[in-house]
């Protein structure tokens, strides 16, 4: 069985602060992680290779700093490891980056494609279902719980608003992982080491046989029109009085405003 | 590709055991303004099995034109048959603009469709409206909602965009308003169906839809524990309010996640939104800043959440609200 994982390098979003006074972001100093739905497929893949031997590829495209969590994943236990990185992949929105991706996936052999449901930079939850489509691949996304009968066949439980569904599909497949589906296993010590003494390939435009007009800025149909930091609204009234002063001022407020 | 070929604003209606989501007739309200900036009609993309009579709904909403398939294909929602019904039409019709809700439905087709059909698609904007250009700008919240982007898709159709439930107004329904109902047969290719749905749980008995409440009681690390929720619960009941809160008191499994607002959660814009013990991080100032009238409680009067709200009070929340609770009471 092979697997192959799509990661992604993020900003750890969490971490972002926005200056009050400006409103604008706070970049400095804040750590590059592996996206967290993505580290749940990864931890997903691992399990399917605890139980059935699969082999594991890792992929990621960005730029050559986003090794780094090929290393990472190279330490959780993957076995195949490939940075996808090319200046012709700049500025691509989520369709030009799936055209890539897909490119590249195209030169791989697999069973069953994983991706994260979501970046959290990004937050569109794209990238998944259009690589799907161009690789003319079934897809299952936000998936919960994953079941493998160990020939072909995969039973998913998707998780959705007010419950969830279970259905069956075949590989080759695509599914789009949830980060509260599985809990990453941390690296291990050996892992870490050797992560470092282990090849990652490095892919480029002239590995992926796609048309250059699909790709990058080119071949993107969103541009950003404009971007801006959500601005600082007007303060408020504050008051710092005593509990029973305080609950006079909300209502005489919410009377004023007709809520009550 | 012709883009003067391509009019009409979109929304794919999406309907669950065959009652239309609450989503759709917000966008059909917000496409009524963006078809009428553009001089154009609001078409609804119905599709489901034994659906058509849920037609006049969507016109007394707001459509001009209901195209509807009804399929026993399209009995559950399923990628593939889905895309393959959406794109016949967009084919047939040539949409300008395709609108559908940011939910687990939405994000699933939406992404497929922007593949198939090789144009652009914006998740979860927060704001739509027509350039003078006559484009649709579509502002949405990036990096964990720290920064606030506006996209155009220029050079192809349909111009595509989810939007979260909660974020766009419902017209109010006018059972007079007149409209046109189209049914489309789509010729589906069934080798591509390959996804077979086995089942569909529902899993919580007494669902609540926070994004419609008018008030909100919203709950943070401050107040999460159980003499504090007690003291929450109260003030709701006496308020007719519903309880929601930040991420942190639902990690803690003190509160379900369909009451988490934020981010991850559900976005809301509630008459008053009262925040108790929450700090705002951004990620839940993201799904509550639009809230008609904000009331924070906090002890850290350098909080957050004070930045956004209305009226602050620094404070022990608890005793406030106990204080609250027992005056409203009279």
């Amino acid at each position: 069985m092979n697997i192959v994982v799509c990661i992604k390098q993020v900003p750890d979003t969490t971490e972002i602060k926005i200056n009050p006074t400006t409103g604008t972001l706070i970049r400095e100093g804040v750590p590059s992680i592996i996206n967290p739905d993505d580290k749940a497929g990864l931890e997903l893949a691992l399990r399917l290779k605890d139980q059935f031997n699969a082999h594991v590829t890792v992929i990621t495209m960005g730029p050559t700093q986003a090794e780094d969590v090929l290393r990472e994943a190279y330490a959780m236990g993957v076995d195949r490891a490939i940075l996808l990185t090319d200046r012709k992949f700049a500025g691509a929105d989520t369709l030009a980056t799936s055209h890539a991706l897909a490119g590249a996936l195209r030169k791989l052999d697999f069973d069953l494609l994983i991706t994260g449901r979501q970046a959290i930079d990004g937050d569109t939850a794209q990238v998944g279902p259009q690589i799907a489509e161009h690789l003319d691949l079934p897809q299952v996304s936000y998936l919960q719980h994953l079941e493998f009968d160990g020939k072909k066949t995969f039973t998913i439980k998707r998780k959705i608003e007010d419950g969830y569904e279970m259905l069956q599909v075949d590989g080759p497949c695509v599914v789009t992982v949830l980060s509260g589906a599985y809990k990453p296993r941390y690296m291990n010590v050996r892992g870490v080491v050797e992560s470092y003494s282990r090849e990652v390939e490095i892919w480029g435009f002239a590995q992926i046989e796609v048309d250059e007009s699909k790709l990058g800025l080119v071949g993107s149909p969103t541009r950003v029109h404009k971007a801006f930091s959500r601005g600082v609204k007007a303060a408020g009234e504050l008051y710092e009085v005593d509990a029973n002063e305080a609950a006079g001022i909300i209502i005489s407020k919410l009377k004023e405003k007709f809520i009550i | 590709m012709e883009i003067s070929a391509y009019k009409g604003v979109f929304v794919f209606v999406e309907q669950r055991k065959g009652n239309v989501q609450n989503v759709s007739l917000e966008l059909i309200g917000k496409a009524r303004d963006l078809a009428e900036a553009l001089n154009e009609k609001v078409y609804a993309i119905l599709l489901g099995a034994n659906v058509s009579d849920k037609a006049n709904q969507l016109i007394a909403h707001g459509a001009d034109v209901v195209l509807c398939v009804d399929a026993p294909e399209l009995a559950d929602y399923l990628t593939e048959p889905y895309s393959q019904a959406v794109c016949h039409i967009v084919n047939e019709y040539k949409p300008s603009i395709l609108m559908l809700g940011a939910t687990t439905i939405g994000r699933d087709l939406g992404p497929r469709l922007s593949a198939r059909l090789q144009t652009g698609l914006t998740a979860d904007c927060t704001k739509l409206e027509i350039s003078e250009e006559k484009e649709l700008l579509m502002t949405r919240p990036a990096f964990g909602g720290n920064l606030m982007a506006t996209i155009v898709c220029k050079e192809h159709r349909p111009q595509m965009s989810t939007v979260r439930p909660g974020v766009m107004r419902s017209l109010v329904a006018d059972p007079s308003r007149k409209g046109e109902i189209i049914n489309v047969t789509v010729p589906f290719n069934k080798d591509k169906f390959r996804v077979k749905l086995l089942s569909s749980v529902k899993e919580k008995s007494e669902m609540v839809d926070i994004s419609e409440a008018k008030i909100l009681i919203s709950c943070g690390r401050g107040m999460g524990n159980a003499e504090c929720l007690s003291i929450v619960n109260g003030l709701a009941e006496t308020l007719n309010a519903q309880v929601s809160a930040s991420r942190a008191v639902v990690d803690a499994g003190l509160v379900s996640h369909d009451r988490q607002v934020g981010q991850t959660g559900k976005t809301v814009r509630p008459d008053l939104y009262l925040a108790v013990g929450i700090s705002g991080a951004i990620q839940h100032l993201a799904g509550m800043e639009e809230s008609d009238y904000i009331v924070a409680i906090n002890k850290d009067k350098h909080a957050p959440i004070f930045q956004v709200a209305d009226l602050g009070i620094v404070g022990d929340a608890k005793l406030v609200l106990k204080q609250l609770t027992e005056r409203m009471k009279k």
